[in-house]
């Protein structure tokens, strides 16, 4: 069942990255990029990451997404009432840009296929352990941050800080 | 329900098997029925009135700095999640005698005081007021008089009482 799962959500996730390449209404490609968001914070979900699947959901699909919508609907000029189909610049460099994308996935596939998953030192120790899955990883998480990575963790409200001004400011400024 | 995944992926798994299946029921549905649009079916529905101008228009450019500082906080809030579920642990606290309790509520107090300060400031400098609208004074000059408004108001009033 969980392998079903797995690739149905692999399955999701590749149609709904396709679609979003080949659509050409740009707030649907927006819509589709929230189910690839969705897909991978459940495979997230589906490998025990349980903390990385709630952040994924939670700034990907819920801030971020949202800031790409608010990009689009700000800026995006509707031609004649209707949404312009057409994109309004050639599109360049295609064969370079194929030749990047197809070189970088070689690489990738490469690399993924090189690496020995089963016997890196960590994996071993931990599925000896038997620490790997059943376990939720976020109140493990918790007790190090309040205590080894303490100042990394008030360093981070500091620089929350900066950006919420700093963004603020760039983008509230008057023309 | 099934060892390889712990019982939370199994309850996130479920939200978002539910979110994606209403996406689903969607798309079929596109793919059966019948495709017959004309201008009347087209047209956006508002509460029966007749729809002005294009559903695509462009949005205001304060809802991007509301977003904005939406998304700095929801970043907190990912931080403050795991905190959440060891700071009130009894066996922690019982071993250091309270202490860890208060120390993880001060600094995460000290966490939030940080952001809350970004947030005054911006509220400070006027960045998360809205652009009113001014409401503009017409030349119109109505030929009823005020009077009559008044003798209507009164002759009501006496009827009610």
């Amino acid at each position: 069942m969980v392998l079903l799962l797995f690739y149905f959500f692999c399955f999701l996730i590749v149609v709904s990255a396709f679609l979003m390449l080949l659509t050409r209404h740009i707030l649907y490609a927006a819509f589709l990029l929230l189910l690839t968001f969705l897909g991978i914070a459940a495979l997230y979900a589906l490998v025990g990451a349980d903390f990385l699947a709630v952040s994924q959901v939670v700034i990907y699909v819920g801030g971020v997404l949202v800031l790409l919508l608010f990009g689009i609907m700000l800026t995006h000029q509707p031609v004649g009432g209707q949404p312009s189909a057409a994109p309004q610049t050639e599109s360049r460099n295609l064969w370079w840009g194929a030749l990047t994308g197809i070189g970088f996935f070689a690489l990738l596939a490469q690399v993924i296929y090189k690496a020995d998953f089963t016997s890196k030192a960590w994996i071993v120790s931990a599925e000896s352990q038997k620490r790997l899955l059943n376990n939720s990883s976020i109140p493990h998480l918790g007790a190090n941050l309040m205590t080894h990575y303490l100042l990394p963790f008030e360093i981070i409200a500091i620089l929350l800080l900066v950006a919420l001004v700093g963004a603020t400011l760039l983008a509230s400024r008057k023309s | 329900m099934n060892p390889q995944i712990s019982a939370f992926g199994m309850a996130f798994l479920f939200i978002l098997g539910g979110i994606v299946l209403v996406l689903l029921g969607l798309a079929v549905a596109s793919l059966l029925r019948p495709h017959r649009p004309n201008v009347e079916k087209l047209a956006a529905y508002e509460c029966g009135e007749e729809a002005l101008g294009s559903v695509w228009g462009q949005f205001n450019g304060r809802y991007y700095v509301i977003a904005l500082i939406f998304v700095l906080f929801e970043v907190e809030l990912v931080f403050l999640f795991p905190w959440a579920t060891v700071f009130g642990q009894k066996e922690l606290i019982e071993i250091t005698e309270g202490r860890w309790g208060w120390f993880s509520l001060v600094e995460v107090w000290l966490f939030i005081g940080i952001l809350v300060l970004g947030l005054a400031y911006i509220w400070a400098k006027g960045h998360l007021e809205w652009l009113k609208p001014q409401p503009q004074d017409t030349d119109y000059q109505s030929k009823i008089p005020a009077k009559a408004y008044e003798r209507i108001n009164r002759t009501y009033q006496k009827n009610k009482t």
